[in-house]
């Protein structure tokens, strides 16, 4: 016998991703998903974001890596809540995994809530999670073709951030052939260039994060 | 890697529907999948027998419907699958385009006895 099931695979991750969506507006908080690959800059914007804004809103940040605390080690030494969950081997961060980080810390007063994702630019853009906004990172050195060979996760970030602009000099990359490649996804996509080495353009992304908060 | 997550959710969903309708075997499940999502059959049918063992949908077929990336052209209108991924449209090579389609990831059917 056949039967018609039409039911979406990952059905029982958005159910979750619902409650979390509802824990945090119940809790006032705003929510903001970091995704990128390894090594793009999910942690040295973090600690930028924290930089300028610690004294504006309170911020708690969720670092999750496969394995180790190095990440958070570094974020608390900021003096923000951080919590770190390691995802056993899996490479990316579902709405169970959110959900269970949610339900263990403390989230009174806390305005914004910044997950650092695992660093891949393929798995993480499959599970919702229930937050305000998803950004991504794209750094120089991975290239502008990126947009093209991974349009999932181009497609589901609210902003992509174009990171260590001061390479430009020594490293190859065609703005236009990438703004191209964000639009023909996601051409709602505000897009920004940042270097988090020399400071340039941290100002707008800070701006950009504080006018999706009041949103 | 997802597809191990992404696999145990599509054993759960059978199984939930195979006992919905009191089915002692489930022998095909029919699965859609968007070109966007990244899922990789080979992948899925590895984990897949993996994890249904010891389950009644142990010797279960998956059938995999991949949908290509499909994007809309606002220079001429048409809305069309991509050829080789050159995101251009088809028709006119504008590159005026946006994705529309590709992202699909569910099931469609299954049989079961």
């Amino acid at each position: 016998m056949e039967i018609k099931v039409l039911q979406d695979i990952l059905s029982a991750n958005d159910r979750i991703a619902e409650r979390n969506r509802h824990l945090l507006d119940e809790k006032g908080v705003f929510a903001l998903n970091l995704m990128a690959s390894p090594g793009a800059g999910k942690t040295s914007l973090l600690l930028e974001t924290i930089k300028r804004l610690r004294n504006k809103v309170n911020i708690a940040v969720i670092e999750a890596d496969i394995a180790s605390s190095l990440d958070a080690d570094k974020i608390s030494k900021e003096g923000v809540t951080t919590l770190q969950i390691n995802t056993g081997g899996d490479c990316h961060v579902d709405a169970n995994m959110l959900n269970n980080a949610l339900e263990s810390m403390s989230l009174d007063g806390i305005d914004l809530l910044i997950l650092e994702n695992v660093g891949n630019l393929v798995c993480p853009a499959e599970f919702t999670l229930g937050v305000d906004r998803n950004a991504m990172i794209s750094s120089i050195p991975e290239g502008d073709d990126k947009p093209y060979k991974y349009p999932l996760m181009f497609s589901v970030a609210n902003a992509v951030v174009i990171n260590k602009i001061d390479l430009l000099p020594y490293v190859e990359f065609d703005f236009r052939n990438f703004s191209r490649g964000v639009s023909v996804v996601n051409p709602k996509a505000a897009l920004m260039q940042i270097s988090c080495k020399t400071g340039d353009g941290i100002d707008e992304w800070v701006s950009w994060l504080l006018a999706e908060m009041k949103k | 890697m997802h597809e191990l997550a992404i696999t145990q959710n599509v054993l759960d969903i059978a199984l939930e529907q195979a006992e919905k309708y009191n089915a002692s075997k489930v022998i095909k499940i029919n699965l859609v999948v968007g070109e966007m999502s990244g899922v990789v059959d080979e992948c899925v049918q590895f984990y897949f027998e993996f994890l249904s063992k010891d389950t009644i949908a142990s010797d279960a077929t998956l059938s995999f419907k991949r949908i290509p990336i499909t994007a809309h052209c606002y220079d001429c209108d048409a809305t069309s699958p991509l050829e080789e991924l050159n995101w251009v449209c088809p028709h006119c090579h504008s590159s005026n385009i946006e994705v529309v389609g590709g992202r699909e990831l569910y099931i469609d059917s299954m049989e079961i006895e």
